[in-house]
């Protein structure tokens, strides 16, 4: 069975190995302090990806991001891994993006890129960690989504069955294709870049890189068009400039502050309305929100 | 997330060596390999680049893999079941990896679906995957064997067997046997041709380093009623093919995820591979030789790690007040140490150099006809490193041993137990010293680049490169050792008497060696400022020895050696 597959990752600050000047005095992000690395759940993801492209030959693994230029970086590190190529969404008019305006930008990448069987994502990225992108997404195309999901057990008939790490135990579950599956860290690492396919796709480069690039380097881009990258706009994915950037974020930043945890555990509600009305109306009464 | 290459800025001062550019040049067929195959370099730059990325990546897998499953290969290691070796299962994880990175045929051709790298970069990282675990270096270096069929087997042959050592599958060299183990000549195993021109193999081989490998080249007496080594000769078993099991693996003091295996051949069909009766004389001299650097390589990555280790715990280690590192009974042994892992690993890399040049002369002698002036610099690359090959492997797993001592010396009473690193590095040393030949049989296969002079032609030319002003005093230094050198070599070559010289060997050689290495840590301080430490602490030491071992000869009578006699 070939398999169109698309993997959703993010390029992010190491917020592993944070440092002292990782904060600026603003209490943002110090991007210059922190590397840029593949985010290390959607890395997971790929993995899944990888091996279904390899139990399924002929399939092919495209990568689709969103951010800046300079996130094709990650979609090299994916062609080195095995994946065949990648997408970058990038444009001005997506910038300060929060959760809902980004779902909707990849979303709409996702329908431009037209026939898929299955959309792979890390849980969450750890320069966020809201977990929120892979299923809005899922509500958006209207199809499926599989959360926490550690390992595909099976993919056959236009079904997926997906062992997912939950807090007590695990959980197998079945969907029908297409449908959004997000990765939990605990799912095996990615496999290493492999050394011949780092030789051959090190020169790729989207159009943007390419145009500070030598001739020499532009005319190989020529010769091998394999190692053209793609770059695509909102306007290309038929964005609703409303709906995407800072215009499209409901989310707006009040202020930022360091805090240090008090409770030592989470609270884990149950999926009836009510529960989850009262812990809104809580948040709402101590500031948290609104 | 650990990297073993680019946490170590000397790797990648050895792989910048200005040799370098010619090698790659001759290597890459002035880069017209770039046409044919959309991985090879562009030039020379495309070829450093290519090599650091995927050296990243072996320093990744050692760093993030490797290392930190070395401990459980240790102590699960490998069994057998039903005469097939099975892995410890951390060894399994850290095979796929390689795989899967395309690591596995690192300096085959492309044609067969390696990587065509020079010996140099795929010997640093040999010298990587070492230091993150000595005994998994051995089944990954098993690849040198691929080169052993690249150079002497038939183009069928190579086409069958290359392209899968490069996929992954693993080698072995099955040479010795229960009474042949320094002495080769005495192999038994004995071979017999088919009508069909292949051949049954029957015997017993033992202490085989992953004796249940994919494919095996395996040294056999093809010539029935002979008894020495012109009876011997080498042939190429498919593990496919089956007829070879393994009878037991050895219960061994370290480097215990490498299956050391007893063999028993039982019509096993295997394929001759080059001519009859050049099996030992030629193939395995060959293979033996990739082998010492494969070992010279594991040396320095053991040095690396234990000297590692001894810094860290040097540092983190609090005593009368401060950190034991401030002592100078502990600081002057880590720089010593220092010295000594600089000192081995500039040598490795200078052997491998040359090895490259001539290997790569030899290779393109079979594409067309080398020019004179090829010809000349090829034999004189090809001196060079059958001459420094010995040095390498028996000065830097000597070194590597001193270096996994003192590394527990500095751990104190927490070294001897089993919950530091040190030990196992200790353990897995040891073997370095001994196989693909002892420190004594080095001395054997360098002696006469001792009396010939090729070490001090050698030290001649390092000499007459010019150093900054800062580096003069100690490169005076240098000379007035090489003249101690000289003088000691014509002491003993003077006497005719071979028991006499046999007995003087080791000293002369170390001796050669000490200043070979002193001359190599000069001109890497001179051209990265980083090595001037390592360089002076070096000197000392090899002014020491040099010394010690220059008045051992002069004030030694010949007739004494009979004091040393035992019965």
């Amino acid at each position: 069975m070939n398999l169109n597959i698309i993997v959703l990752a993010k390029q992010v600050p190491d917020t592993r190995n944070v440092g002292k000047d990782a904060m600026k005095e603003d209490g943002t992000i110090n991007r210059a302090a922190l590397p840029a690395i593949f985010n290390p759940e959607d890395l997971n993801a790929l993995e899944q990806a990888l091996r279904l492209k390899d139990s399924n030959p002929g399939s092919t693994v495209t990568l689709l991001t969103m951010g800046l230029p300079r996130a094709s970086e990650i979609i090299r590190e994916a062609i080195y891994r095995g994946a065949d190529g990648g997408i970058v969404l990038t444009d001005r008019t997506l910038g300060g993006a929060d959760t809902l305006a980004t779902s909707y930008s990849l979303a709409q990448a996702v329908k431009k890129f037209g026939k898929y069987d299955i959309i792979l994502g890390g849980r969450q990225a750890i320069d966020g960690d809201t977990a929120q992108v892979g299923p809005q997404i899922a509500e958006k195309l209207g199809i499926p989504q599989i959360t926490y999901a550690e390992e595909i057990l099976d993919l056959s008939d236009g079904h997926v069955t997906v062992k997912r790490r939950l807090e007590n135990g695990v959980e197998t579950v079945k969907a029908p294709l297409p449908c959004v599956v997000t990765v939990n860290g605990s799912a095996p690492d990615c496999r290493p870049r492999n050394a011949m396919r780092v030789q051959k796709f090190k020169y790729a480069a989207s159009p943007s890189e390419a145009a500070k690039l030598s001739d020499e380097r532009k005319a190989l881009l020529e010769k091998r068009p394999y190692l053209n990258l793609q770059e695509w706009s909102a306007a290309y994915v038929d964005a609703d400039p409303a709906q995407i950037g800072l215009p499209g974020s409901p989310t707006k930043v009040k202020a930022i502050e360091n805090v240090v945890f008090t409770a030592k555990d989470c609270r884990v509600l149950t999926d009836n309305d009510a529960e989850i009305e009262d812990l809104v109306k809580e948040l709402i009464t101590n500031h948290t929100i609104g | 997330m650990a990297n073993f290459y680019t946490d170590n800025p000397d790797l990648k001062h050895h792989l910048t060596h200005p040799l370098m550019e010619k090698i790659v040049a001759l290597k890459e067929r002035n880069y017209t390999d770039a046409e044919k195959f959309d991985y090879a370099p562009l030039d020379y730059a495309d070829a450093q680049d290519s090599y650091d990325k995927v050296l990243e990546i072996v320093g990744e897998i050692c760093g993030d893999i490797i290392a930190p499953n070395a401990e459980d290969v240790d102590h699960q290691g490998p069994r057998v079941e039903n005469g097939r070796v099975i892995y410890a299962d951390k060894t399994k994880e850290n095979l796929d990896a390689c795989r899967k990175a395309g690591l596995m045929g690192m300096a085959m051709p492309r044609r067969f679906g390696g990587l065509n790298f020079p010996i140099t970069p795929y010997i640093m990282a040999a010298d990587i995957v070492s230091r993150a675990d000595t005994g998994f270096e051995n089944l990954w270096g098993l690849q040198d064997c691929a080169e052993t069929i690249y150079e002497f087997a038939d183009e069928e042959q190579k086409a069958k067997f290359i392209p899968r050592v490069c996929k992954g599958e693993t080698m072995s060299m099955d040479l010795t046997e229960p009474d042949a183990g320094s002495d080769l000549q005495s192999v038994m195993l004995k071979a017999t041709e088919q009508p069909d021109g292949t051949w049954l193999l029957n015997g017993v081989k033992r202490f085989i380093t992953n004796g249940d490998s994919d494919i095996h080249l395996v040294l056999a007496r093809s010539e029935a009623g002979t008894k020495d080594g012109r009876g011997l000769s080498m042939f190429i078993y498919d593990k496919n093919d089956g007829g070879v099991n393994v009878r037991r693996i050895e219960n061994k003091m370290g480097i215990k995820g490498s299956p050391t295996c007893e063999l028993t051949y039982k019509n096993a069909k295997a394929v001759l591979c080059g001519s009859r009766r050049m099996g030992l004389i030629k193939y395995v001299m060959a293979l033996m030789n990739g082998a010492r650097l494969g070992i010279a390589a594991q040396s320095v990555g053991v040095s690396e790690l234990a000297y590692r280790e001894a810094l860290a715990y040097a540092k983190d280690r609090k005593q009368f007040g401060k950190a034991i590192i401030e002592f100078p009974a502990v600081y002057e042994m880590l720089s010593v140490m220092k010295a000594k892992l600089d000192a081995s690993r500039s040598l490795l890399y200078a052997c491998a150099r040359y090895v490259d040049i001539y290997k790569i002369y030899d290779d393109l002698a079979k594409e067309r006809t080398l020019a004179p002036e090829e010809r000349k610099e090829s034999k004189y690359y090809s001196r060079l490193a059958d001459a420094l090959t010995p040095l390498a492997k028996g000065m830097g797993s000597e070194y590597c041993n001193q270096n996994a001592y003192d590394c527990i010396q500095i751990h104190g009473g927490s070294g001897f137990m089993k919950d530091y690193a040190c030990e196992r590095l200790y353990r897995d040393a040891r073997i370095t010293s001994i196989y693909e030949g002892t420190t004594q049989l080095q001395v054997v296969a360098a002696i006469r680049h001792v009396t010939t002079g090729t070490y001090l032609n050698l030290i001649k030319e390092y000499a007459s490169e010019e150093v900054k002003p800062e580096l003069q005093a100690l490169k005076d230094r240098l000379a007035a050792m090489t003249e101690r050198y000289a003088k000691a070599v014509e002491t003993v070559t003077s006497v005719d008497d071979t028991a006499y010289g046999d007995f003087m060997a080791r000293r002369l050689v170390e001796m050669a060696g000490c200043i070979v290495m002193s001359y190599l840590l000069l001109l890497d301080a001179n051209r990265n400022d980083s090595f001037k430490r390592s360089a002076e602490v070096y000197a000392n030491l090899a002014q020491t020895e040099v010394t010690k071992h220059s008045d051992f000869i002069a004030n030694f009578n010949p007739a004494e050696v009979a004091l040393y006699k035992v019965d």
